[in-house]
């Protein structure tokens, strides 16, 4: 149970896919201004890495060596293609707004990372904690950005006034370079932590 | 306005106004993974930009000839796209190994990853939502391209200096890049609403 666990925990922090090895940046910093962008983009996450975790680990005996990176691409084109028009389907305003990275999850290097170094290497329940751990890790890293950069750049969290009237928005933190410069912040963090952590074993 | 001017509007606005990574933020993990020398990037860049610009060519054709007729955009349109560019870049791969081998050994991994590379992929679909024409999506392509050539040059550049200097503690790394991306994208921010 404990080795179960494991695999969830280490995709959160010792492994965090967007923190410590910077890949599936783009979404990261592109839709964490508001928190319904986020919370879209986790769920259209989830639905992509989840059940391609499970297909491509289902089907890990049967996928040749030699094609197997084109193979798991149609996989998750096709759980793509599905989470998209389910956020089309019930959330299409938020969905207008961040339509094309949701239709670039298909390429998000989280998921065809996993496919690749995880779940054509283990069985199936074990596949699918890994992408939980990993939607959670992402999810996690998401969220903590969006929070900060709509509360200071609008004074509301999920489109809801939080800070009183006389709070002077500080719009930059909505605007492009403040992801940037959030993501760099909390890479600094866990680094030093891990760091500080590694240094005291 | 004219064409020409039309399609110029569209170059500048996609290499500078709207440069994908600094402000649209696609194919960030090549941009942060490859910039630590100046050669890696200026090769990244070249092939970059010869692979979107003959994919958005070969996503236009596909998408204007075969899913927009047989009403199938919805559904295919991520799956072909997806195969375009990956079958694109196997091509490339293929060519280069033959014409230059050394090239090719310099790529190293990279190459293949271009096929997972956001912002190709992302290139198409831009083009297919502005239902931009034939010329538009090349001259689209070859700007947004252009843009991620400019991007990568500035923080190789700037990354090959930082090497000689006294980095906080909390910052080295990769911290420190996304911290000089966010002073860049600020400058480029300067760009916006230059053409209306």
């Amino acid at each position: 149970m404990k080795k179960k666990l494991d695999i969830i925990w280490n995709a959160i922090i010792p492994n965090n896919p967007v923190l410590i090895i910077s890949i599936g940046l783009c979404s990261t910093i592109a839709v964490s201004n508001s928190v319904q962008s986020a919370l879209l983009m986790t769920f259209a996450f989830a639905m992509v890495q989840i059940p391609s975790n499970i297909i491509v680990s289902a089907m890990r005996k049967i996928i040749p060596n030699e094609i197997r990176v084109p193979i798991f691409v149609t996989v998750i084109a096709a759980f793509t293609t599905i989470a998209a028009l389910i956020s089309q389907a019930y959330f299409n305003a938020v969905y207008q707004i961040i339509k094309l990275y949701i239709l670039l999850v298909v390429v998000n290097c989280i998921i065809i990372g996993r496919a690749e170094a995880f779940a054509y290497q283990n069985g199936i329940f074990d596949s699918f904690l890994d992408g939980v751990g990993n939607t959670i890790g992402y999810g996690l890293v998401l969220l903590t950005i969006a929070v900060v950069r709509e509360l200071i750049g609008k004074g509301a969290l999920a489109g809801i006034q939080i800070l009183p009237d006389s709070y002077q928005p500080m719009l930059l933190m909505v605007l492009p370079p403040s992801g940037f410069i959030m993501i760099g912040i909390l890479t600094g963090a866990i680094e030093t932590y891990l760091r500080k952590k590694g240094g005291k074993k | 306005m004219s064409y020409i001017e039309n399609l110029l509007k569209i170059f500048v606005s996609s290499a500078v106004i709207n440069n994908i990574i600094l402000i649209q933020f696609l194919g960030l993990c090549s941009y942060i993974g490859l910039t630590d020398s100046l050669p890696n990037s200026i090769g990244m860049s070249f092939a970059v930009i010869f692979v979107t610009v003959s994919s958005s060519i070969l996503a236009w054709m596909i998408d204007n000839w075969i899913l927009i007729p047989t009403g199938l955009q919805s559904a295919l349109q991520i799956t072909a796209f997806i195969l375009v560019i990956g079958s694109f870049v196997g091509l490339v791969e293929m060519y280069i190994k033959k014409a230059s081998p050394n090239l090719y050994k310099a790529m190293g991994i990279y190459l293949p990853l271009i096929a997972t590379n956001c912002l190709i992929l992302g290139v198409t679909f831009i083009n297919s939502m502005n239902h931009y024409d034939f010329v538009e999506s090349i001259v689209s392509g070859f700007g947004i391209s252009f843009g991620y050539a400019i991007a990568m040059l500035l923080l190789a550049g700037i990354r090959e200096r930082l090497r000689n200097s006294d980095v906080p503690e909390f910052f080295k790394g990769k911290a420190i890049a996304f911290m000089i991306s966010g002073i860049l994208s600020l400058a480029f921010l300067g760009f916006s609403g230059m053409i209306k």
